[in-house]
């Protein structure tokens, strides 16, 4: 089972047009809801007109003043509010202000047209260099880094910068509400397209002051999300609760694209300055890396994707002396928020690039240098996580360069780019590694809950809160859960996420769903199976068949069998907060990604020609899944590194439309060759680590480092480097 | 349409031309190739004739818009859509087309050089419809060139867009257009440097001088796809492309 590529259980539904995905589902009296949202990225709300010619009396309008519970998100840091109340601040420029609900989707667009604010500007902070205002600092030190930089050999450093990017999930953000109003209390249930059902329903509590099992979420059908719809639904869903909750009538409330990609949260923008010290045989004797993310307007998750981008931003070399030192800054932009690689992509864009520039001061390959620097079985990170495994980083180098053909091809393009030929080719590399799981103390904090359970039909289900939202997650629970009870996957159900029915198994994110909340899938089957062997139904060896009509007896006698399994943070993984040193992660996986690019100098165009993506994930539960989770996390990874640019005015996203804000199409990708080096990992089910948010890692490094390598020395230190950034650092090269 | 749906259009009544079969077809005769103005991307792509005497168009339709917009959008939609950065207009400029406009009126034919008066300005009265788009067809040894250049390599927005048509005569370019897109407030002909090339040997074509007197001929903007600096620049560079081209034939 574990090891095979099952096909996707929702697969064949999503093929043929059945998944019910939330604008899908509809009742006769559905009012269609809307979001009147500020327009200046700073200021006071001082009121709200309401214009002429709109039959007003016939729409249920929301505003701060009518919200039951607390006007605030909660979430680490709570200080978004659901909406600004007239006299309240407005941080930035999408900030919802007032809701609208009516049956008419085209009357409810001219009457939001028709509502006008009246707003004192303040003055904004757009640009993160110019915010004094810090929602979270973190230092990791190890050793004495200021100690090194006189008795160094080479001392190099640079700065880096990383811009925003759009999920551009296929689904828009949408959310159903639905309220009954009870004699003592309401009930309020909300279903849409969502990545974190839990979240969703604390912020309701919190909004409507209710207790826990007055409010229900259900996750419907989603067409991905990225991170993107981790804390943002929050906000969606409580929009839609206060406007069903006030007109007494279920509304809908769905964003259009345009919508979705200005209001919606952001990869965060990053600057990055490294500064690394080597002795005479280029062995790194200190690192010091100043990191700054642009969290927007609020708190958000900020905070986490800091510590995430500040642990990885010492990658994948051994160091004495290091400090880090990183900071989430505000600005009147919408808030950033989570985005597959949560910070690493941004730190790790950083050093990567560092890492080649480096290897030219030095005049060394930039792969000799990174294999006398890689990190042993038995080293410490930059936190002092002692490496208990037993990580083979210069073999997974050799090979991905042997894949793509590095050696050969540096010597064969180095001579053809001498030529007058418009077209010149480079290759790159980077390496990387990507923690595992919530970062320190977070897993032991959630304590995540799954659970299976026996149906009266013979089969089980599997009972968690973790998402499925293209990934395969129903699958890969299948999978763990089929295996540990020695039966077919088609003997195993996965619960629809609803809050009524699944145990917080945590968000679904931090690749964490097969790692951690698999594990606990594949001990809750263990127990379940235990269980049906002491109460008498099943004795071992058995088979599929009997194992059926076991849980059916069981079924009929004792009624539903449920059994669950919680994460305990296994003694040995220590993190200390205050220090920031300890094991961050319960482990990593590790890979070495290679790219081959083409530059055509005539519209300084850079198209990727071949990738190699090879990577180090524990045991692979799904390779078909598994090796899609790398294409994508690739695909996305090229976008973020050449086209994917946020165009901001005045505070606002200005190209908010696909046609753009451009992603890559097939036309704009090579075929990514994908390999898997398997080394089982105790933390997880069968060995299996964390690889959702990987490949989002490598592809940029990589790709910048194989611009250096077609076209010599650059400033090539942002992403994206559109091909308008690249023709200013080449006319600036040239002089 | 894309107006309409985002909720931005001023207008809520249309008229369907779909079905007027006036507008419909593409002919050919001795000295033109015309296309009546609901000619489809997609029919321009399967025409013989136009693949042999009109390239640059079969180049220009493959570029539009995905399989789905190609199959839907018209010529004349895209004329009268008065866009800068429309991918048919930089190769009816190189090829010298005219337009037949109809009203009650009656009809007149025009030079599509000059259609465009300013940014979304059309020589076109609030009562008159394209009705056929006539495009002469090349004579002698003929050099055709299109190229496009969009963020990415499908369904992108034309930045810089250059079809070029050069009759060759015993060695001298005897006749030259440049038609460009994207690169002003409306598709420009690239008159200066034409004027350069026009007459010159292909032995020795003044590249540079023609590369310099192009920005006489355009008024690129910054705008959320772009900057002008590079919309300028790369005008050139593609240019300088075309001119090599041209030398080596
Ligand atoms: C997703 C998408 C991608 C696109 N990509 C590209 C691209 O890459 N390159 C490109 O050049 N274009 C592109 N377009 C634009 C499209 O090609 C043109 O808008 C199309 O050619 C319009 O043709 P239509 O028949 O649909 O015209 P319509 O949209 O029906 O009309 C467009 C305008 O022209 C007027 N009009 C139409 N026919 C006539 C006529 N016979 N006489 C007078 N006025 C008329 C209409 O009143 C309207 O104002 C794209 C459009 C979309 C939606």
């Amino acid at each position: 089972m574990i090891g095979n590529s099952a096909i996707r259980k929702e697969g064949r539904a999503k093929v043929l047009g059945r998944s019910r995905y939330t604008d899908d589902k509809t009742f006769r009296c559905v009012l269609h809801g809307a979001t009147v949202r500020s327009d200046v990225p700073h200021g006071i709300l001082k009121a709200i007109r309401f214009g002429e010619g709109i039959p007003w009396k016939e729409f249920t309008i929301v505003t701060a003043q009518d919200i039951p519970g607390e006007n605030i998100v909660a979430a680490i840091v709570p200080d978004q509010p659901f909406l600004v109340p007239v006299g309240g601040e407005i941080h930035h420029a999408e900030e919802p202000v007032l809701l609208l609900a009516h049956p008419d989707k085209y009357l409810l667009e001219k009457a939001r047209r028709a509502i006008s604010l009246d707003v004192e500007e303040l003055p904004a902070t757009l640009d993160v260099a110019s915010s004094d205002r810090v929602f979270k600092e973190i230092n990791i030190l190890h050793g004495d880094v200021d100690s090194i930089w006189a008795q160094a050999a080479h001392v190099v450093e640079a700065d880096y910068r990383t811009e925003a990017q759009e999920h551009l999930y296929i689904e828009p953000n949408g959310m159903l509400a639905i309220v009954a109003h009870g004699d003592h209390q309401d009930q309020v249930t909300v279903c849409g397209s969502l990545q974190c059902p839990y979240y969703v329903h604390k912020a309701l509590v919190h909004l409507f002051n209710l207790p826990g099992d007055k409010v229900r979420i259900i996750q419907m059908d989603t067409g991905g999300a990225f991170g993107g719809k981790e804390d943002y639904p929050s906000l969606i869903a409580g929009h839609a609760a206060l406007l069903a909750w006030k007109a007494g009538k279920p509304v809908k409330l769905i964003y259009d694209r345009e919508e979705d990609m200005a209001a919606t949260t952001k990869r965060h923008p990053s600057r990055t300055h490294v500064k690394a010290a080597f002795d005479a045989n280029g062995l790194l004797l200190g690192l010091d890396v100043d990191f700054t993310l642009d969290a927007g307007a609020y708190a958000t998750l900020s905070s986490v994707v800091l510590s995430r981008g500040a642990i990885h931003a010492g990658g994948v070399y051994r160091c004495p002396n290091t400090r880090i030192h990183a900071r989430a800054m505000a600005t009147n932009t919408p808030p950033s928020g989570a985005f597959r690689g949560f910070g690493a992509p941004q730190s790790l864009f950083a050093l990567e690039r560092h890492m080649d520039v480096c290897a030219a001061k030095l005049g060394l390959d930039p792969a000799e240098l990174r294999r006398r620097n890689f990190l042993k079985l038995g080293d410490t990170t930059a936190t002092g996580q002692l490496l208990k495994e037993d990580v083979d980083l210069a073999g997974l180098m050799d090979r991905t360069l042997a894949d793509i053909g590095y050696t050969e091809k540096r010597k064969l393009f180095a001579a053809a780019n001498e030529t007058d030929t418009p077209i010149k080719r480079g290759v790159g590399f980077s390496v990387f590694m990507h923690g595992c799981g919530f970062t320190g103390s977070g897993e032991s904090y959630l304590a995540s809950v799954a659970g299976v359970e026996g149906l009266a039909d013979g089969r089980v289900a599997v009972l968690a809160a973790s998402t499925e939202i293209g990934q395969g997650k129903d699958t890969v629970f299948s999978q763990i859960a089929a295996q540990a009870l020695k039966i077919p996957m088609d003997m195993v159900e996965v619960a629809q996420p609803d809050t009524k029915v699944v145990p917080d198994s945590g968000p679904t994110v931090a690749s964490r769903s097969t790692m951690v909340v698999g594990h606990l899938v594949e001990d809750a089957a263990y127990a379940f199976k235990q269980a049906l062997i002491q109460q008498g139904f099943l004795t071992e060896p058995y088979a599929p068949e009997v194992f059926r009509e076991a849980v059916k007896r069981s079924h009929a006698r004792l009624g539903s069998m449920k059994c669950y399994a919680q994460y305990h943070n296994p003694p040995h993984i220590v993190w200390d907060d205050k220090t920031y040193q300890g094991d961050a992660y319960p482990t990593f996986s590790w890979a070495c990604y290679a790219a081959e690019v083409a530059v055509d100098t005539v519209t300084y165009e850079v198209k990727v020609e071949d990738f190699v993506a090879n990577q180090e994930v524990g045991r692979v539960i799904n390779p078909v899944l598994a090796a899609g989770q790398i294409e994508g996390g690739v695909a996305q990874g090229i976008g973020w590194a050449l086209w994917e640019n946020v165009e901001w005015k005045h505070g606002r996203m200005a190209n908010n439309q696909m046609t753009n804000y451009i992603i890559p199409t097939s036309m704009d990708l090579p075929r990514i060759r994908v390999g898997f080096l398997e080394n089982p990992h105790p933390a997880g089910p069968s060995g299996a680590k964390g690889l959702g948010e990987l490949p989002m890692d490598g592809p940029a490094p990589a790709t910048l480092n194989a611009l250096q390598n077609a076209l010599g020395p650059l400033r090539l230190d942002e992403v994206p480097m559109t091909p308008e950034r690249l023709m200013d650092r080449m006319e600036v090269a040239r002089g | 349409m894309v107006v309409f749906n985002a909720g931005r259009s001023p207008f809520d009544r249309f008229l369907d031309l779909s079905r007027l079969s006036e507008l419909q077809g593409i002919e050919e005769d001795a000295t033109h190739v015309s296309f009546g103005a609901l000619t489809t991307f997609r029919d321009m792509e399967d025409c013989p004739a136009v693949h042999r005497h009109l390239p640059n168009l079969v180049k220009s339709a493959r570029a539009t818009g995905a399989l789905a917009i190609q199959n839907r959008g018209t010529l004349g939609g895209n004329i009268a859509n008065a866009s800068p950065a429309a991918d048919t207009p930089p190769s009816l400029l190189a090829y010298g087309a005219e337009l037949e406009l109809v009203s009650s009126r009656g009809r007149r034919r025009v030079a599509y050089e000059g259609f465009h008066r300013g940014y979304k300005q059309m020589d076109l009265a609030p009562d008159e419809l394209v009705a056929r788009i006539l495009v002469p067809k090349p004579q002698g040894l003929g050099f055709h060139f299109f190229r496009k250049v969009g963020t990415r390599q499908a369904q992108a927005i034309s930045k810089v867009c250059l079809a070029a048509y050069a009759r060759i005569e015993a060695g001298v370019v005897a006749e030259f257009r440049v038609g460009l897109g994207s690169v002003a407030p409306v598709p420009a002909r690239a008159r200066h440097a034409e004027a350069i090339i026009q007459g010159a040997a292909l032995r020795a074509l003044p590249v540079e001088a023609a590369c310099t007197e192009l920005l006489k001929d355009i008024s690129p903007i910054d705008d959320i796809r772009s900057t002008a600096q590079y919309r300028a620049r790369v005008a050139q560079n593609v240019l300088r492309q075309m001119l090599g081209e041209l030398a080596a034939v």
